[in-house]
């Protein structure tokens, strides 16, 4: 019986896959293509400006010399370079996947609704908190994981490159890439997606609510009724109530339920994460992001984006369309 | 015999109208039911208080269960086609096969790959380049395969041609059905299924107006081809319903007695639609 049900959970988030091929598998993939042909384009430009104009940047291996005369700490600034150009080209995909999730958990139920394929799906013997959680298990794990795999992909590509480009010029590829980290870098972003899963819960579990509950335009609804909240909390003063600002209710409920399912949002949101680490990449490591493992933020959110998975649960069961 | 379904008041008020009022049912094993009534009598509701896809006052028991409480349950022994069209339109053949075998306990390959062998259907074409017709091919291939005890269908030849339809109901027959399973059906083309049924029912504004199996429908209602000249006296027996055809007036009695009757007219057995008309005349005045 377990693992039947087991089974039947693989069987429902690879449905969701089926459905869903194009954001969560083709977009990071593209994304990541698209930018990395992008950036090939820009340094073959460079390259034929800077012949053209007879600069041979490090040609005769003064490049190599200036390497050669860094200290530990000027290595360690061009590995923080080179971790960064990683960063970047995952920063993209990541962007184009907390679209992907947004707009993917507002249709979720809301979607076979209105086609109706809902009732072929409510003909098998699934419940609904079975499929509702199989598809926050497709938003929270496997959009993130495969835009992490894409994401790490690009960015050993993107590496690739530019130390290419600077071998031109005389720099040792082998040395250059020694000094980046890309296991590191790599590491931490897996290890980030159960982060990601705990932050983006509230909103997760708010879209799906819109989903399972809007008769018509769930993103309307998802969208105005935080913000009218806002709004409303923000002119009346409701917080000083609690001794809050407005701004307070904006970050840490209009926000939360509409924009945690982005990734990286929840380094935006830690506090002590940007005040800590400024001038080097050490903030990216799980030893200093999972410390958000201890605010309340985090777990209220978690508890909030649970209580919002089982009214989207209850609506799928319940909501009838006549 | 074990009664599969049992509804005891069951009762479903919308905000402004009433679409269940009260209403008794049985149904046995081994059964094929119509249930027909004019547009937003309460036929779909019925359907979907026995899916448990909707709320309801009463008490309703499909095989043993409560459909509002245990529906996971009752959905592995109960499968439905609500409609045509309802299949996902990104899905492909081989995906919908793949998806219900692994979900649903009792439903078999094989079978269904059989019956997908006698369509034009490809395993890899998708939902969304069907004709209608496809698409409830597909359906009724998934639907056979699971070894269901029972089978609700809702119009689920609504805006196919004449051909799919027979073959529809025809494979129902042949394949599917047997004394194990039972069918509840609804359908505007009554003529069609006439001949397949075993049982009818009759809703009418939320009440089942008619309730019997088909071989009482013979011996309860009569048609009667009467001449002019013995109309009055058709009249007087209280019909159901009178229409003239050629010059001669043809009754329908409900319970007349045969005698009184042979001596109006030839005497037939009525047709489910004319039954039909005549229950429920007046209906849309």
């Amino acid at each position: 019986m377990n693992t039947l049900a087991g089974n039947k959970f693989y069987w429902l988030v690879k449905r969701e896959f089926w459905e869903h091929r194009g954001g969560f598998l083709w977009a990071p993939l593209i994304t990541g293509a698209v930018f990395l042909v992008l950036n090939l384009m820009g340094i073959i430009t460079a390259e034929v400006v800077g012949a053209r104009h007879g600069i041979h940047f490090g040609a005769s291996g003064e490049m190599q010399h200036v390497i050669s005369q860094m200290d530990a700490g000027d290595m360690s600034q061009v590995g923080m370079a080179l971790d960064i150009a990683m960063y970047s080209s995952m920063a993209l995909i990541f962007v184009v996947m907390g679209f992907v999730v947004f707009f993917y958990c507002l249709g979720a139920i809301y979607d076979e609704r209105r086609d109706r394929s809902i009732l072929f799906w409510k003909s098998l013997p699934l419940s609904d908190s079975e499929t509702v959680i199989s598809k926050v298990a497709s938003a929270t794990l496997v959009a993130p994981v495969i835009a992490t795999l894409a994401g790490i992909a690009a960015g050993i590509l993107q590496l690739l490159m530019v130390a290419v480009t600077l071998s031109f010029h005389g720099v040792n590829v082998w040395q250059l890439l020694l000094l980046a980290h890309p296991l590191r870098v790599a590491f931490n972003m897996i290890g980030h997606i159960p982060l990601y899963l705990l932050w983006a819960l509230p909103s997760v579990g708010w879209l799906m609510a819109c989903s399972a509950w809007a008769r018509t335009k769930p993103f309307l609804w998802a969208i105005a009724l935080p913000v009218a909240t806002g709004l409303l909390v923000t002119w009346f003063g409701i917080m000083g109530l609690f001794n809050l600002s407005a701004g307070w209710f904006w970050q840490n409920v209009v926000a939360r339920a509409l924009f945690s399912a982005f990734p990286g949002a929840s380094l935006i949101a830690d506090d002590d994460l940007v005040h800590t680490g400024k001038n080097n990449l050490d903030f990216m490591n799980l030893s200093n992001t999972y410390h958000l493992l201890g605010s309340a933020n985090l777990w209220i959110g978690v508890l909030f984006g649970a209580a919002l998975i089982a009214v989207a649960i209850w609506f799928r069961r319940w909501r009838d369309d006549g | 015999m074990s009664a599969i379904v049992t509804a005891r008041n069951l009762s479903k008020r919308y905000k402004n109208a009433t679409a269940l009022d009260n209403v008794n049912f049985e149904i046995q094993s081994g059964r094929i039911v119509g249930l027909i009534g004019p547009n937003g009598a309460g036929k779909t509701t019925a359907l979907k208080a026995i899916l448990g896809l909707t709320s309801f006052d009463g008490e309703l028991s499909v095989l043993g269960y409560d459909p509002r409480t245990q529906r996971d349950k009752l959905m592995e022994q109960v499968c439905f086609i609500a409609d045509v069209a309802v299949l996902p339109r990104w899905i492909r053949v081989r995906e919908a096969i793949d998806f219900v075998a692994h979900v649903h306990p009792r439903f078999d390959r094989a079978k269904c790959e059989g019956f997908l062998k006698r369509t034009k259907l490809t395993p890899d074409q998708r939902v969304r380049q069907m004709s209608k017709g496809m698409i409830v091919q597909l359906h009724l291939a998934l639907v056979m395969a699971i070894d269901a005890r029972l089978l609700v269908l809702d119009e689920p030849t609504l805006g196919l041609d004449i051909l799919y339809r027979k073959q529809f109901y025809q494979s129902l027959l042949e394949d599917y059905f047997d004394e194990n399973k039972t069918i509840i059906v609804t359908t505007h083309q009554v003529e069609e299924i006439e001949h397949i049924l075993t049982d009818l029912m009759f809703i009418r504004d939320g009440k089942i107006v008619l309730d019997t199996d088909m071989e009482a429908v013979g011996d309860r209602f009569a048609e009667v081809m009467v001449n002019a000249d013995k109309a009055a006296a058709a009249r007087a027996l209280q019909p159901l319903d009178e229409r003239q055809v050629f010059g001669k007036s043809i009754f329908l009695f409900d319970g007349a007695d045969r005698a009184t009757l042979e001596a109006l007219g030839e005497i037939r057995r009525p047709s489910v639609s004319d039954l039909f008309v005549a229950t429920m005349k007046g209906t849309y005045a």
